[in-house]
């Protein structure tokens, strides 16, 4: 199913792949490509595996580690079985990479990493990380999040990214060399900030506005969701007591015995079969928990635009206050009140040496100011279109995700009143047999 | 267990009578009473004071009421001439008290009765009247049990439609099995309860056996239990051991139904929370929006269609299942009342045996306690014979409709899911728009 997927990939052209060339400035472009990278390799979280290893303070720590494999895509169109590259990575890595590329691109919507811990269980599911049931829907999220980062025409020719993938040893130092930390720390003071703008560009903040909606109204659905999945696992189950007591009766029967017996085994099949179903479901929901994370990022990217436009604002007023400052210096009308001001008034004029003194600070820092917006206007703009663009490519990603996820759902639930029908008339034609 | 009783050896003890050898069609009351009194079936006497509470027939010409062979499954339906309906109920209020009634409705073409249709109203303490009586006149029959007074367990309050309803059912039902018993629907008592108004119920119901002959039979049923029966035939053990497994199991399924119930109502609690979520994000989107409406939609379908369900569940058969719970405890009174009778057979012969009392009137005594011991056992294994049949009958009914009600409800919820266009791959829909 996924490789043909990936060969419908080849045929398809990313149309932004090209813009989005020409507006970043970034240096950690690998190299100049028309496409994105998961056209020219495939990409897959193949394994997952425990490990034991000692952490820092002697102390053992067991953790599951992923199998990254990759393989060029020609080779694989071609038909030809090459040995891939591969290399394990652990959870922690895929965090710091998303860190990483959440510092380096604030005008993109990053795609989420599969949750941490397990929420929104209900009671068969188990919350521990190393459940098998965890780890591989947990290996799925991460081969989507590779996916998706390879196929992002921006993200996609990263030079860091392309490291994570390819080469095990030394990744994390580079990471850190390229000093990403730093601004990961008051990026996260700047999101968490309240500030008050002026003017944000509207179409942010509906978009802000929207992300709240969507966190709000998936978490609900996902609370949701996992309880009725808790009710419906009970219903079924339930039945599992008929086919026992069918059983048992069956025993003491003569002309009802044989159609007792044979619709207890009907009464446990249908027990049994909602493990398979809410296993199925699972899946929606991880679909469906991709898009209430996906809302975080969509925000942040609201977020980092309301605090540039907060810096420009800022600027934007400190020069036009020292502009009025010098003016007042240079005409002697004071049009604002300033601690000078004031001294002045109580112990007198200054002379002008003193002036003339403040009168080349104020210039200097009129022209830094100046420099100053010149670069967030520039910051902002650049923000907001690139920002606008990447929100547009999501916005249309989201659309398509999520309709196919819930056909899909449609689906499942088909499948299941199938099944059921079909129990159920078994089980009908033994009851009239009794 | 053989129904066919007319292998049983019997000797009339009473005078010769002119009671015909078949008697079905014709109604003919038993007492318990051991003044065996005649009773000579005129059928050209429409006057409905020729019944006499008290009346009796000899075992021997009972012994074709209960030709039943293995193979014949059910009555002949044509040979049915007493219907009753309960349907109705109504709340009445007094100053005293609120209770409700039922209507009662009877038609037949019986010529002990003098119409051919009767409607009355009953309420419950009616109907557990009428059981006392026929349990009394006929203590080792098996009479189909009542409806319990009180339910314990739920929210269940007296007036609530739903055990209205429920208990409408149990009492339609035990009518029906009334009047299909060749013995039962022939009693007086019925035939009262079925035609007369309520006053006339009300004078009727102060009549009755004489405080003294109900002590007697107390004070022998004692004294009989605390001896109790050292042959009992074999057929009787298997129909015991029979009682305590069915008992058992029917309590289970009892159960297990109400807990199937349970679960049903709570994931329908959840499911009122969880439908209304797609509608509420609807509202957030524009391309999503249809999608979103119409998994919204076969949420709320699923949800109605599961309130069917549950009301098949909880109205038809977790009443009857628990019908049966209740008639295992007819079974188990009416084998011990057999086992006291029998018992009671045993120690006179043992006394007889002993020559400690006066021998003729011990020898008399015993002759009619082995007519009546006869009698019950074959009263009794005809009446198991009946009893198997109806709980067969019955709960392949319940069962079978349970099912089908659950054919009909994957049915209906798997159509409302049917409008959706296809989705472009089944499962790894993430990597639809990844690789776009």
């Amino acid at each position: 199913m996924a490789d043909a997927q990936r060969e419908d990939a080849a045929e398809t052209d990313t149309p932004n792949a090209n813009d989005a060339q020409e507006k970043t400035s970034n240096s950690t472009m690998v190299e100049d490509s028309s496409t994105t990278l998961l056209k020219r390799m495939e990409i897959t979280v193949a394994e997952a595996e425990k490990r034991t290893g000692k952490k820092a303070v002697n102390m053992q720590e067991t953790y599951t580690v992923y199998l990254i494999e990759t393989r060029p895509s020609s080779a694989v169109n071609e038909g030809q079985s090459v040995a891939p590259d591969a290399l394990w990575r652990r959870y922690s890595e895929f965090e710091l990479l998303r860190n990483y590329l959440l510092v380096t691109y604030p005008f993109i919507v990053v795609p989420p990493l599969p949750e941490k811990r397990a929420e929104f269980v209900w009671h068969k599911l188990s919350a521990d990380n190393m459940d098998p049931d965890f780890v591989e829907r947990r290996r799925v999220g991460l081969e989507t999040f590779l996916l998706r980062v390879a196929s992002h025409p921006v993200m996609s020719n990263d030079k860091i990214f392309y490291h994570f993938l390819m080469q095990e040893r030394g990744w994390k130092e580079v990471v850190y060399d390229t000093g990403f930390q730093a601004k990961a720390d008051s990026r996260l003071r700047a999101l968490n900030a309240t500030f008050r703008v002026k003017n944000p560009d509207k179409r942010f903040m509906e978009m802000k506005h929207y992300s709240d909606e969507l966190q709000a109204i998936t978490s609900q659905l996902l609370r949701a969701r996992a309880r009725v999945a808790d009710r419906l696992y009970g219903v079924y189950k339930v039945h599992g007591n008929y086919g026992r007591v069918f059983s048992e009766w069956s025993a003491i029967e003569k002309e009802m015995g044989d159609g007792l017996q044979s619709a207890g085994h009907h009464m446990d099949a249908y027990a049994a079969s909602i493990d398979d179903i809410l296993e199925e479901e699972e899946h929606y929901a991880d679909q469906i928990k991709e898009y209430l994370f996906f809302a975080e990022a969509l925000r942040a990217v609201c977020r980092k635009h309301e605090l540039s436009q907060y810096e420009l604002e800022t600027a934007s007023l400190d020069l036009t206050s020292k502009k009025l400052q010098r003016e007042e210096l240079a005409t002697g009308i004071v049009r604002t009140f300033s601690f000078k001001g004031m001294t002045t008034k109580l112990f007198g004029q200054e002379t002008a040496d003193q002036r003339e003194a403040r009168l080349k600070l104020l210039e200097e820092q009129i022209d830094e100011g100046e420099e100053t917006v010149r670069e967030k206007t520039a910051e902002c703009e650049e923000h907001v279109h690139s920002g606008w663009e990447d929100m547009q490519r999501f916005k249309e990603q989201k659309d398509r995700d999520l309709r196919e996820a819930f056909i899909n759902y449609a689906y499942m639930q088909m499948s299941m009143c199938k099944k059921g029908i079909q129990m159920w008339s078994n089980a009908k034609e033994c009851f009239s047999k009794m | 267990m053989s129904g066919n009783v007319a292998d049983s050896a019997v000797s009339p003890t009473t005078p010769a009578q002119t009671i015909p050898a078949d008697l079905s069609g014709q109604m003919l009351e038993l007492d318990e009473d051991d003044d065996l009194e005649v009773f000579s079936k005129d059928t050209t006497n429409t006057d409905g004071g020729s019944f006499n509470a008290s009346m009796q027939t000899s075992p021997g010409s009972m012994i074709n009421q209960y030709k039943f062979d293995e193979e014949e499954e059910e009555e002949d339906p044509g040979a049915k001439d007493l219907f009753i309906t309960v349907d109705n109920p109504e709340s009445h209020i007094t100053t005293i008290e609120t209770f409700i009634t039922y209507r009662v409705v009877t038609k037949t073409t019986r010529s002990e009765f003098d119409s051919s249709e009767y409607e009355v109203r009953r309420r419950y303490q009616d109907f557990l009247w009428l059981r006392g009586r026929l349990e009394e006149a006929h203590p080792t029959l098996i009479v189909h049990p009542l409806p319990e007074k009180f339910v314990m367990k739920g929210m269940v309050e007296r007036f609530n439609d739903d055990f209205i309803e429920t208990r409408r059912r149990a009492l339609h039902h035990f009518l029906n099995r009334i009047a299909e018993h060749p013995i039962l629907s022939c009693n007086e008592d019925l035939k009262v309860f079925l035609s007369a108004q309520a006053w006339e119920l009300a004078s009727h119901k102060k009549q009755g056996p004489g405080f003294l002959s109900r002590m007697g039979e107390t004070v022998r049923a004692v004294a009989a239990s605390v001896r109790g029966v050292k042959n009992r035939p074999e057929e009787f053990n298997s129909i015991q051991e029979y009682v305590e497994s069915f008992s058992q199991k029917m309590t289970s399924l009892d159960r297990i139904t109400q807990r199937i119930v349970k679960e049903e109502r709570e994931y329908l609690e959840e499911m009122k929370e969880y439908a209304p979520t797609y509608t509420l994000w609807s509202g957030s989107e524009e391309e999503l929006a249809e999608p979103l409406k119409g998994v919204a939609n076969c949420l709320d379908r699923c949800f109605q269609e599961t309130e069917g369900q549950v009301r098949q569940l909880s109205d038809c058969l977790a009443p009857t299942l628990h019908e049966y719970v209740l008639s295992t405890d007819t079974l188990k009174a009416v084998l011990r009342r057999r086992d006291n009778m029998q018992a009671e057979l045993e120690a006179k012969n043992e006394a007889l045996a002993a020559k400690r009392a006066d021998r003729d009137a011990l020898k008399e005594e015993i002759d009619k306690l082995e007519d009546r011991v006869e009698w019950a056992n074959n009263a009794l294994k005809g009446d198991w014979s009946r009893w198997q049949r109806s709980m067969r009958s019955d709960l392949k009914d319940a069962f079978v409709s349970t099912a089908q009600k659950n054919v009909d409800y994957y049915e209906k919820v798997r159509v409302t899911h049917l409008k959706p266009p296809q989705p472009h791959h089944t499962f790894d829909t993430r990597l639809v728009s990844i690789t776009l």
